[in-house]
C-alpha cells in the first residue's frame, strides 16, 4: 500500500506539466545578479571604485539574495545555509538584512569552527610526521586556537601569546607553535614565524637576515618530561637545544635594527614586542591581507604569504586601510572581517561586466573557486543526512572519530579519509597557502559524477528520503531540494527542464528524482564558491 | 585551444611559445634529443608548472611502464625468494624442500612451482637490507629511499615516474598514469610533497568479480543510456556554467569532465575489465583478486599507464604463519608467474619493469610459541626482492644472506639502490632533482651524505 502511495506521488512529481503554486517575483537574467547595480557603501567600495573609474572596469552588479546567503554562510562558517535558513534569508524583506546575517553568522560556534581549520593549516596544526605533534599537544593546540577565535582575542595578544608561551606541550596549547615546524633549528623557527606573522618566506633572505632573527629563537628549550611524548616549551639560556655553541648574544629585527639580548629577558618577548607594535610593517599588513584572501580568493598582495618589496600591494590604499582598521578597533579581526563583508565589493555576483584583463586581479567580480574538501563533504553529508568515517593510522591505536563528526572540526591533518586526500586537503608540512588545492582534476570529478561513495549518499542518504517518497506538492518539493543544495528558488527555466525530463522517462521509480539530485550536486553551482 | 594542445611541455621557453606539436616532440624523442615530454591530460592543464625552467630532461629509457607488487606487511624471505632448508626447524620450518628452478643453482620456495619455470626472466635481490622493523616507516624508505623525519615528505617511486614520464606521446585514451590495484597505502602520501596532482588513482572495487566495479568508473546497476541522460540533464541544468562557462575555473571543469567521460562511457574504462580477456588465460593467473590484479595491470600497461601498484595485503603473519603461506604463495605465484610470461609473450616485458616485495622480510628465527604458533615477526635487515623485465637481466641472483637469513654477507643492496637503478632503467638520472614547495632543491634518490647508505646501482644485472 504505501509502495503504491509513493508512486503515485512521483507521478504526481514527475508527469505534471503546469507550476501550481510558489511563483516567485521576476528574475533577472541569471540567478546570480540582482539586477541591482554596484554602489560605494563603505570605505573598502570608495577606493575600489577609484581604481575602477580610473582602469575603465566595470564592477559586477551586486549579487542577488539567494547568492549572498550562500556565499556568507560558506565564506564565514564553512557550511551551508540549511533550506529554512536560505528560504528565511531570502523572503526577509528588512532593508539591513545582510548586516544581520553577517553579524549573526560572525558570532555562530561554526565561526570558530571553520577558522580554527583555516588557522590550523597556517600553523600547521598536524600529529605525525612531518609535523610530529602529538595527538594530546594537537587538541590542547586546537583547544587554544578555537578558544581564541570564539573569543575574538585581540590579534596582537593572539600572535605574542603563540610567540611567548611556556609549559607544556599537552596542558599549554599554545606553546605548540615552536613544536609545528618541520626544522626545530633556531632558523627554521625563525623562517616559520616570518611565514606565519610576517608573510614572507624567509627561505629567500639573505643568510644572514636570517641568522639576525634566529638568534631570537635560540634559547628555547624543549625538555621532555616522564610522560610520554610530553615536552615542555620554555626559555632557558643554558639548556636550550641549539648545539653546544652558546647561543648569540645579538639579534638583528627583520628591518635591520641590532639589539643585544638582555640576559634577563626571555629574546622571544623582544621580539615579539617588536612584531606586534602597531608600527611593524608587517604584523598588520599581513594579516588584514590574509583575510582578505580567505575570504576573497586573492590577496592584495598575491600570494598572501609571499609578501616581498618586489611584489607589490594592487591597491596600496586599501591594504593601508585594512591596516589602520585593525589598529585602530585595538586588533580586532572581527571588525577586518565585518568591513570586508558588508562592503558592495564583497557582494558582488560573479558575472564580470568588465573584459578588462585584470578585472579579477581588481575584485571587480567575486571569483569562482572549487568549495574546500572539508566544506565540499560537509555540505554533501548536510544535504543527504550522512556521514563519514575519518580515520587516523598512526600512532597506534588507529584514532577512529565518531560518526557524524564533520571535516571542518577534525582538527588534525593526521585525520583524514579517502575523499579528503583526494580533494587537495593541504597536508599541513609548510604551512604556505598553497598547500591547499582547490583545483578540479579529473579523478575527482570522476568521483563526485560516478563513485559509489557520492552514488550511496545520493540514493540512499536519509536526509533526501522527504524528497523521494513523501507525498507533497511537487513544485514545492522541488523548490524545497533547490533551497536544500543550491540555497535559492529554482527558475522557471529550470522547473520547465525537470518537468520536460521527467515527463520525458515516464518512469515510476526513484530514477528521476535521484538524477535530478545527483545533477544539482554535480552542477558547478554546487562545487564552487560563486 | 583544445585539451590536447595544453598538455604540451616543451623543452625551452622559445618553443613553448611556439607551441611544438605532440608529433614534433616524439620524433624528436625517437632521434636521440633530449626530448623531454610531460603528458598532463590527466593531471590537468598544469600551467603554474608547465614551463617550469627546472624540469630536468630525460632520456628514453629501457623501462617505459612499472608493475610494482607490493607484498604489504612483508613476506618471509626464508619462505620465498631465499630458502635455508637446512638451518634447522627453528628456521626453516615445514618448507624444507626448496625447487630447482629453470635456472641451475636458483632454488626457491617449493610452493612456487610456476615462478620455478620462468626464472630466467628474472633475477633475486638476496641482499635487500635496512634495518627498519616498524611497517610505516619501512613501506616509506622502501618506496623513496628515505627516512621519515629528514624533513622532506618525499614523493614515491610511482609519483617520481609520473612526474617524469607523465603518459606517452602516442597515448590516445585518458586512463590516469598512475593507478593502484586496488587500496591505496595511504599512510604518507604516495605524492609527497608533489601534491595532489600525482597521487595514484586507486581503484577499489575487486578484480577478481565481474564486473570489475572501478570506483568512479563502473557504476553497478547504471546503464549507458542513464548516464547519457544524466550527463544531458546535468548539462540543461548547470546555470553557472550556462552563465559563465569561460571562466577559467569551470574551463578547468570542463576539462576533467571530458576525462572522466571517457572513462565512463568511453573505451578507456575497459581498460580495467579482466572479464574483456579469454577465460583460459583468467584462469592461468587464476581467479583470485590478486591474480586478476596482474591481468588488469598488464592490460594497463599495454595501454600506455606508466605505473601499476598492485596492493596484495596479508602478509604481516606473526601468527600461524606457515598455515597462510600455503594459502598465499600458490596465488602469488600463478599470478606473477603469468604476468611475466604473458608479458614477455607480447613482447612487453622488455619494457615492463616489475619489481616484487614487502617493507621488509620476517624474522629467520621461527616463534613457535603460543600465542605465535609458529610465527615470523618484522625484520629488515635482511630480506629479498624479485625484480624483471624494464632492462633487468634474468636469471641472476644479487647479494647473499648468512646461514640462517639473519644477515646480509655478499653485496648488500639498500632502498636508494634499487630504487636509482630502476629510475635509470627508465630514463631518469637518479642525480635529478625536483623542486620543493619551499624552494630547495630535492634529489629524487638521497646520497650517502644526506644519510641514505648505498651498496652501489644494481649494474650487475641492468643491460644498461
Amino acid at each position: 500500500m504505501r509502495e503504491f502511495e509513493s508512486r503515485l506521488v512521483l507521478i504526481c512529481l514527475f508527469s505534471l506539466l503546469f507550476p501550481i503554486c510558489l511563483v516567485r517575483a521576476e528574475q533577472p537574467a541569471n540567478p546570480f545578479d540582482s539586477g541591482r547595480p554596484f554602489t560605494v557603501k563603505n570605505r573598502v567600495d570608495e577606493i575600489l571604485a577609484a581604481k575602477w573609474k580610473s582602469l575603465k572596469i566595470q564592477p559586477a552588479q551586486i549579487c542577488s539574495d539567494g547568492v549572498f546567503v550562500r556565499r556568507v554562510y560558506l565564506d564565514v562558517i564553512g557550511t551551508l545555509p540549511t533550506p529554512d535558513e536560505a528560504r528565511r534569508f531570502i523572503d526577509d524583506t528588512s532593508p539591513d538584512k545582510r548586516e544581520q546575517l553577517i553579524e549573526e553568522l560572525l558570532n555562530r560556534p561554526e565561526y570558530a569552527d571553520y577558522w580554527t581549520m583555516k588557522w590550523g593549516d597556517v600553523l600547521r596544526i598536524k600529529s605525525e610526521f612531518p609535523i610530529n605533534l602529538w595527538p594530546n599537544a594537537v587538541q590542547a593546540y586546537n583547544r587554544w586556537l578555537w578558544a581564541a577565535l570564539s573569543t575574538n582575542k585581540p590579534y596582537d595578544q593572539f600572535a605574542r601569546e603563540l610567540l611567548t608561551s611556556s609549559g607544556s606541550n599537552f596542558r599549554v596549547g599554545s606553546v605548540n607553535f615552536y613544536r609545528a615546524t618541520q626544522d626545530r633549528s633556531a632558523k627554521g623557527i625563525a623562517q616559520a614565524v616570518a611565514l606565519t606573522f610576517m608573510g614572507e618566506r624567509a627561505e629567500k633572505w639573505p643568510d644572514e637576515r636570517l641568522a639576525g632573527m634566529a638568534a631570537f629563537f635560540a634559547q628555547i628549550s624543549f625538555k621532555p618530561t616522564l610522560e610520554w611524548k610530553e615536552e615542555i616549551v620554555t626559555w632557558d639560556p643554558f639548556h636550550a637545544t641549539q648545539g653546544n655553541e652558546p647561543p648569540p648574544q645579538e639579534a638583528v629585527f627583520p628591518d635591520g635594527v641590532k639589539i643585544s639580548l638582555p640576559p634577563d629577558r626571555d629574546p622571544r618577548q623582544v621580539f615579539a614586542d617588536w612584531l606586534i607594535s602597531p608600527k611593524n610593517p608587517w604584523f598588520a599588513k599581513n594579516i588584514v591581507n590574509r583575510i582578505w584572501y580567505w575570504l576573497l580568493g586573492r590577496g592584495i598582495i598575491h600570494e598572501p604569504d609571499d609578501i616581498r618589496l618586489d611584489n607589490p600591494a594592487k591597491v596600496p590604499e586599501l591594504l593601508s586601510y585594512l591596516e589602520s582598521e585593525l589598529v585602530q578597533s585595538k586588533w580586532d579581526m572581527k571588525h577586518v572581517y565585518r568591513l570586508i563583508l558588508n562592503s558592495n565589493t564583497y557582494q558582488l555576483s560573479c558575472v564580470p561586466r568588465s573584459n578588462h584583463p585584470e578585472a579579477e586581479a581588481y575584485f571587480a567580480y567575486y571569483p569562482l573557486r572549487r568549495l574546500e574538501a572539508e566544506v565540499l563533504i560537509d555540505a554533501i553529508c548536510q544535504i543527504t543526512g550522512t556521514s563519514e568515517e575519518y580515520w587516523s593510522m598512526v600512532p597506534e591505536p588507529y584514532t577512529v572519530i565518531p560518526q557524524g563528526e564533520r571535516a571542518v572540526r577534525l582538527g588534525d591533518a593526521s585525520i583524514t579519509s579517502t575523499f579528503l586526500e583526494m580533494f587537495g586537503r593541504p597536508p599541513r608540512d609548510n604551512g604556505l597557502e598553497s598547500e591547499r588545492n582547490n583545483r578540479m582534476m579529473a579523478g575527482q570529478r570522476l568521483h563526485l559524477l560516478n563513485s559509489s561513495h557520492i552514488a550511496r549518499k545520493i540514493e540512499q542518504g536519509p536526509g533526501l528520503e522527504w524528497f523521494y517518497t513523501s507525498s507533497g506538492n511537487p513544485r514545492a518539493k522541488v523548490t524545497q531540494l533547490y533551497l536544500t543544495v543550491l540555497s535559492r528558488y529554482p527558475t522557471e527555466r529550470e522547473w520547465s527542464v525537470i518537468v520536460q525530463t521527467a515527463s520525458a522517462q515516464r518512469s515510476l521509480s526513484r530514477q528521476p528524482a535521484t538524477d535530478l539530485v545527483w545533477a544539482l550536486i554535480n552542477s558547478s553551482e554546487f562545487l564552487y564558491r560563486h | 585551444m583544445n585539451h590536447g594542445e595544453l598538455t604540451h611541455v616543451v623543452l625551452n621557453s622559445e618553443e613553448a611559445v611556439r607551441g611544438v606539436s605532440r608529433r614534433a616532440v616524439l620524433t624528436r624523442g625517437l632521434f636521440g634529443a633530449l626530448g623531454f615530454y610531460l603528458g598532463h591530460r590527466w593531471f590537468g592543464p598544469g600551467a603554474s608548472w608547465a614551463f617550469d625552467p627546472t624540469l630536468p630532461a630525460t632520456q628514453p629509457g629501457k623501462a617505459e611502464a612499472v608493475i610494482q607488487i607490493w607484498l604489504w606487511g612483508g613476506p618471509s624471505h626464508l619462505d620465498t625468494f631465499d630458502p635455508k632448508p637446512d638451518a634447522g626447524n627453528d628456521y626453516t620450518g615445514p618448507f624444507t624442500n626448496p625447487i630447482e628452478t629453470n635456472v641451475p643453482g636458483i632454488r626457491i620456495n617449493e610452493l612456487l612451482t610456476e615462478l620455478a619455470k620462468v626464472a630466467d626472466k628474472y633475477s633475486l635481490i638476496r641482499g635487500m637490507t635496512h634495518g627498519i622493523n616498524a611497517h610505516e616507516t619501512a613501506a616509506y624508505l622502501m618506496q623513496t629511499g628515505r627516512m621519515p623525519g629528514d624533513r622532506i615528505v618525499a614523493p614515491a617511486v610511482g609519483a617520481v615516474v609520473s612526474y617524469f614520464k607523465g603518459q606517452p606521446p602516442e597515448y590516445e585514451s585518458l586512463i590516469p598514469p598512475y593507478i593502484v590495484l586496488t587500496e591505496p597505502q595511504g599512510r604518507f602520501s604516495e605524492a609527497g610533497f608533489l601534491g595532489p596532482r600525482f597521487k595514484p588513482f586507486a581503484t577499489g572495487g575487486d578484480p577478481g568479480k565481474t564486473p570489475f566495479t572501478v570506483e568512479g568508473i563502473v557504476a553497478p546497476g547504471m546503464t549507458q543510456s542513464r548516464q547519457q541522460s544524466r550527463r544531458e540533464l546535468l548539462t540543461k541544468l548547470d546555470l553557472l556554467r550556462q552563465t559563465v562557462g569561460d571562466h577559467p575555473q569551470l574551463q578547468e571543469l570542463k576539462q576533467a569532465e571530458e576525462q572522466a567521460y571517457d572513462l565512463i562511457l568511453g573505451s578507456s574504462g575497459k581498460a580495467f575489465e579482466p572479464s574483456e580477456e579469454p577465460k583460459e588465460l583468467r584462469e592461468k593467473y587464476g581467479t583470485t583478486t590478486f591474480g586478476q590484479s596482474c591481468l588488469v595491470a598488464r592490460r594497463l600497461v599495454e595501454r600506455g599507464v606508466r605505473y601499476v601498484t598492485i596492493n596484495f595485503k596479508g602478509w604481516d603473519t606473526h601468527k600461524e604463519h606457515f598455515q597462510a603461506m600455503r594459502r598465499k604463495l600458490p596465488d602469488l605465484d600463478r599470478g606473477l608467474a603469468t604476468l611475466i610470461q604473458d608479458l614477455a609473450d607480447r613482447g612487453l616485458l622488455e619494457s615492463t619493469l616489475i619489481w616484487c616485495c614487502g617493507e621488509f622480510g620476517r624474522t629467520p628465527k621461527i616463534l613457535w610459541e603460543s600465542p605465535w604458533n609458529g610465527g615470523r615477526n618484522h625484520y629488515g635487515k635482511a630480506f629479498s626482492v624479485l625484480v624483471a623485465g624494464g632492462g633487468f637481466k634474468g636469471g641472476h641472483v644479487v647479494g647473499a644472506t648468512d646461514k640462517t637469513g639473519s644477515e646480509v654477507v655478499e653485496r648488500p643492496v639498500y632502498p636508494t639502490d634499487l630504487i636509482g637503478s630502476m629510475y635509470l632503467l627508465l630514463g631518469i638520472d637518479p642525480a635529478t632533482t625536483i623542486r620543493h614547495p619551499q624552494g630547495q632543491m630535492v634529489r629524487i634518490v638521497p646520497t650517502p651524505e644526506e644519510g641514505a647508505p648505498s651498496g652501489g646501482l644494481l649494474k650487475e644485472i641492468m643491460t644498461v
